[in-house]
Formats: structure tokens, C-alpha cells, sequence
């Protein structure tokens, strides 16, 4: 016994007559998909063109990178171990103090991006477009800049973190605070407490637990960027790395990369555990 | 009368609990102040310890905060209100800050279209690598494994690091940047495409699987539907990321504003270190803007 009947060429074409969008888009949406893939098309060979990229280069380059990575295994500490541990640590400590700085200096600063704190419109909107114009400028900038300030060194680099976090943290800070319940200082108010009392006792145990979230989340980002830090002058393992890229030690260059990948992940898995822990 | 007796009440109920309360109260609040103390302490520590492996001290700080203070005034550019739209050939004048502005655009230019097509390259590249990252898509759980470790194992260098790589193997140049920032790109884009296809409507899935569909065409004709507005989205962030990523990989010589700027930086040229770095602000800003823009309708699209 047949459960289900043959379908025959007439019943398709009687379903595509019936549906046609079912069996595929219209001809005036198939051109004017075909229209946007030949621009991409001649964007990417104008874009060629422009930074000459070329096949001959592409193969010697790729070729070249195959050499390094043959000469990566097996990963070696090399003699100079004990500078590479140390540069490790100097860019966990610079990820810290930087961040450190950074959260202290937000408070305040996010205190006056939050609306509910400061109700002025227009003082609410530029400070708040300030803010978001200095996270324009990324972080290995602000470190150049400081090494021509206050010299090469960890010094640069936690300056570096710190200008480049206060900024991010500081916009942070206002959102959490704004999306705090605007009861509890009102109760203070209320009581007759001042408004410093009514942010410190109304508003202050409402959004601490999702600022020091925000900051270990900032300490994690933060210390994945003080490895590269180092290469433009500013301390920390990155030095490390570009010394030794100078001098084509790749198989010392594979070990640091590995040793800041392991880092990175311990330093991530504790953070998120604490992160956890303060947000349930 | 009625309020007479709710006061007598409250007040009797009210003195029997409070016994109680503030016990438990004071009982809460010395294990509060415990807590303090003791991650006040770690945090005391952990300070002391970073400031003694970086050879940063309150003090080293609080002597570079003048230095960094007087060379960041020397930046401010030298702007006069009588001069401000004269010609370039004007001291003060608005041009005349910005008086390389046809090199720095055009280097700027360079920066996003870089950024551009190694954010294309990358999610052209993460397309393929996503579908058997996903849990409930891949085929058996090593695939999904293995998958997984490999896209961790592109996200996790950074991509300044790539370029540092790459300008040994390519040559000074955009080529370089690109590929460096496209390598970080594929770890970046994959994990984040990997989970969105981890919470796509699988109804569609069996419904293709059902009728004799394979692997690809599932994903092809059940999936990639769903996902799609969510993919162009996190492509659009990943560029304005990859935008600021872009005005520094210059630094390491790979292409792009970073070059130049790295250039004025170390010259002093303090004037165009200024103009620069407004530029630079400008231009992601405004990407930013146009990005979310279309996000936004990229993702309201989905919606309905």
C-alpha cells in the first residue's frame, strides 16, 4: 500500500503558479543582489589594487610564514627565562594598578555622566559624548604618547591603562547607575538625609556589585592589551616579544605567546568566577 | 478605637521580635565587617605587590603626572581667534593646524578600508568554521571540539602580535595589517557566530534533515536564514573594533594613519600629533554612528 502519492512534474509547476516566493526570490531582488555583488566585487579589486596585494607577494609571504612557524616548533624558554617571567608579571601588575586608577578615578565621573544625578540635559549629553570620543582613541596611542611623556617603562603603561579605561569604566558607571531603583534614595531623602547620603545609603549598595563586575571584566580586557603594550615601549611582556621577533629567536616567540595565552586564561577563569559570584 | 489597638499591637509584636533581630542584625554586620577586612586586605596586597613587580610607586605617579601634564599642554594646538579660518600659510589658523589634511584623509581612508576588508576576509573565513563549532550542529563531540580550540587559538593573540609576525613574512605595508587583523577576526567572529547558531530554531533543521536534505544544504537552507541578521550585526561591530584596532597597527609598521602617527610621535611634532589624533577620533566616531545605524536595521529586520 502506497502511503503517499508520486509527485508529478504538473503538481510542482501547480505549486510554483500557487507560491512562487516559496521557490525563490523575485527577479527584481535577483538583480538587485547581483547589482551589490558586482560592486563588492569591484571594491575588493579596487582595494587590491591599491595596497598591491598580488599573488606573487601573497605566496612569498605565505611561504615565508611557513618557514616561521616550522621554526616556532618546538617552543623554547630560551636563556633569558627569567626576563620573560618577569615581564609577565610586570603586565599583570600594569593591568592592575592601570585598572585600579582607572575605577577609582570613574566614580566620580560616572556620578556626574548618571541623568538621575546630575539633571542638566546638556551637561548630561556632552559629558557623555565626551567620554565616548576618548574611547576613540585606542589605548596603544595614549602608551606612545606617555613613553614620550614620562619615559619608557611599566610607569607609561599603567598610565596608559588607566587614561584609557577611565573613559569606558566612566560611561559603565553611569549606565549602571542609571538603571538604578530610584526609590530607596528617595527614601533617604525622605528621612531627611542629605543627597551624599541619599547616593551613599540609597544608591551606592544597589550598583557597587555590578561596578566591580565591570571593573575585574575591565582587569581581564586590560590585561590582554598590556601584552602588546611592551612593543611600543611602555613595559611589560611585550618588549619581550619584539625583541625577540628582532632577532628571530621564533621558537622563544612561540613560547611567550603560549605562556600569555595560559595566562590570560587563569587570570579570566578566576575573574569570571569572582564576577559570578558578585552578580547572583 | 480601631487605631488604638493597631499601635498596642505593633508595639507588643514589635519589643518581643526585636530581641531577635538585633541579634541576627549584629550577628550579619560583624560578618560584613569581617568580609571587609579580609578582601580589603587581598586588595591592600595585591596592590603592593603589582607596585613592587612594575617598580610603580605612589610616588613614581605622582611624579610623571606633572611630566605627562606639561606634554600633553604642548599638544594643544596653537589656535588664534583672529586668525582661525585664514590660510594655511597663518600661524593660529585652522588650516594651518590641519595643514597635511589631504595626506592624513587619505591615510585615514586607507585605515578603514583596511579595516574593512579584513573584517570581510575574516567573516568570509569564520562562515565555514562556525557551523561545525556549534554544539548542535556538529556532527560528533570532537569535531566540535577541535573547532572550538582552533577558532580560542585565533582570538587569543592578539593582533598587533600577528602584524609584528606578518611584517617579517609580507613586507612593510597594508598587506600585513590585514592579515593580521583578519587572523584575529576569524577567532573573534567564529565564537561569537558559533553561539548564535547554538541558539537558532532547530524545527527548521529537522524539517530539511527530514526531507533527505544533507549537512550542508541543513545548514544552507535552515539555519543560515535565522542567523544571518545576527551575523551581519556582530560583522558591523567587529569593524568598528577593528577600525580602532586599524589607526595603531601602524605602529608595528603594517599600514594605515598608525604609521604617520607613530612618525610625529617620536619626532615631537607636537602641533600634528594633535591634528592626528582629533582626526582619528572623528573618523571612528562617525563610523560608529553609520555601524549602528545599520545594525539597528539590520537587526529590525529580523524582528517582524
Amino acid at each position: 500500500m502506497k502511503l503517499v502519492a508520486q509527485v508529478t512534474a504538473a503538481d510542482i509547476a501547480a505549486a510554483k503558479a500557487a507560491v512562487p516566493a516559496a521557490f525563490g526570490a523575485p527577479l527584481r531582488r535577483r538583480l538587485q543582489r547581483l547589482v551589490l555583488a558586482g560592486l563588492v566585487l569591484v571594491w575588493f579589486v579596487v582595494l587590491l589594487r591599491w595596497f598591491d596585494i598580488t599573488p606573487a607577494r601573497l605566496s612569498h609571504g605565505i611561504s615565508g610564514v611557513w618557514v616561521i612557524l616550522r621554526l616556532m616548533v618546538p617552543p623554547s624558554p630560551g636563556a633569558q627565562w627569567q626576563d620573560i617571567l618577569q615581564g609577565l608579571g610586570e603586565s599583570v601588575a600594569m593591568a592592575f594598578l592601570g585598572t585600579f586608577v582607572a575605577a577609582v578615578l570613574a566614580v566620580p565621573l560616572g556620578l556626574l555622566g548618571a541623568r538621575n544625578i546630575v539633571a542638566n540635559l546638556m551637561a548630561h549629553l556632552s559629558l557623555r559624548r565626551f567620554y565616548d570620543g576618548l574611547r576613540g582613541m585606542d589605548q596603544l596611542i595614549w602608551a606612545l604618547a606617555f613613553v614620550r611623556a614620562v619615559g619608557l617603562g611599566p610607569l607609561a603603561g599603567v598610565l596608559a591603562i588607566a587614561a584609557a579605561e577611565i573613559a569606558v569604566l566612566a560611561k559603565l558607571f553611569a549606565e549602571a547607575i542609571e538603571n538604578a531603583d530610584p526609590r530607596q534614595p528617595e527614601s533617604v531623602l525622605a528621612a531627611g538625609g542629605t543627597k551624599l547620603l541619599a547616593i551613599r545609603f540609597g544608591l551606592l549598595p544597589q550598583v557597587l556589585p555590578v561596578m566591580l563586575a565591570q571593573v575585574l571584566y575591565a582587569f581581564e580586557s586590560n590585561t590582554r592589551s598590556a601584552a602588546v603594550l611592551g612593543i611600543v615601549g611602555a613595559g611589560g611582556i611585550g618588549l619581550q616579544i619584539a625583541e625577540r621577533i628582532k632577532v628571530r629567536y621564533w621558537n622563544e616567540v612561540a613560547f611567550i605567546i603560549l605562556l600569555i595565552l595560559v595566562t590570560v586564561g587563569v587570570i579570566d577563569f578566576l575573574s569570571s568566577r569572582i564576577r559570578h559570584r558578585l552578580i547572583a | 478605637m480601631s487605631r488604638g489597638r493597631f499601635k498596642t499591637g505593633t508595639f507588643k509584636v514589635g519589643t518581643f521580635e526585636t530581641a531577635g533581630f538585633e541579634l541576627r542584625y549584629r550577628r550579619r554586620r560583624l560578618a560584613r565587617g569581617r568580609a571587609t577586612l579580609v578582601w580589603g586586605a587581598v586588595l591592600l596586597s595585591a596592590l603592593a605587590v603589582s607596585a613592587w613587580m612594575s617598580d610603580v610607586s605612589p610616588a613614581a605617579l605622582l611624579a610623571g603626572l606633572p611630566r605627562a601634564g606639561q606634554y600633553f599642554a604642548k599638544l594643544v594646538p596653537n589656535l588664534q581667534w583672529r586668525h582661525l579660518v585664514d590660510g594655511p600659510q597663518t600661524e593660529g589658523s585652522f588650516a594651518y593646524w590641519f595643514y597635511r589634511i589631504d595626506v592624513w584623509l587619505r591615510l585615514l581612508l586607507q585605515t578603514s578600508q583596511m579595516a574593512a576588508l579584513a573584517t570581510l576576509l575574516g567573516a568570509a573565513l569564520a562562515l565555514p568554521l562556525c557551523f561545525p563549532a556549534s554544539a548542535n550542529l556538529a556532527p560528533n563531540y570532537a569535531t566540535y571540539f577541535v573547532f572550538r580550540r582552533l577558532l580560542e587559538l585565533f582570538r587569543s593573540v592578539p593582533d598587533l602580535v600577528y602584524a609584528l609576525i606578518l611584517v617579517w613574512a609580507f613586507g612593510v605595508g597594508p598587506l600585513a595589517g590585514i592579515l593580521a587583523i583578519m587572523l584575529h577576526t576569524v577567532g573573534a567572529l567564529g565564537k561569537l557566530f558559533a553561539e548564535v547558531v547554538e541558539n537558532a530554531d532547530m524545527r527548521p533543521w529537522d524539517g530539511v534533515c527530514a526531507t533527505g536534505g544533507t549537512w550542508a544544504q541543513a545548514v544552507r537552507y535552515a539555519i543560515l536564514p535565522q542567523v544571518a541578521p545576527n551575523f551581519l550585526s556582530y560583522v558591523l561591530l567587529r569593524f568598528e573594533i577593528n577600525v580602532r584596532g586599524a589607526t595603531v597597527i601602524g605602529f608595528v609598521g603594517a599600514g594605515g594613519i598608525g604609521q604617520e602617527l607613530y612618525a610625529v610621535i617620536s619626532f615631537n611634532y607636537y602641533q600634528e600629533i594633535s591634528a592626528i589624533v582629533v582626526l582619528i577620533i572623528l573618523t571612528v566616531s562617525l563610523i560608529d554612528l553609520l555601524s549602528e545605524r545599520l545594525r539597528s536595521r539590520a537587526m529590525g529586520e529580523a524582528a517582524p
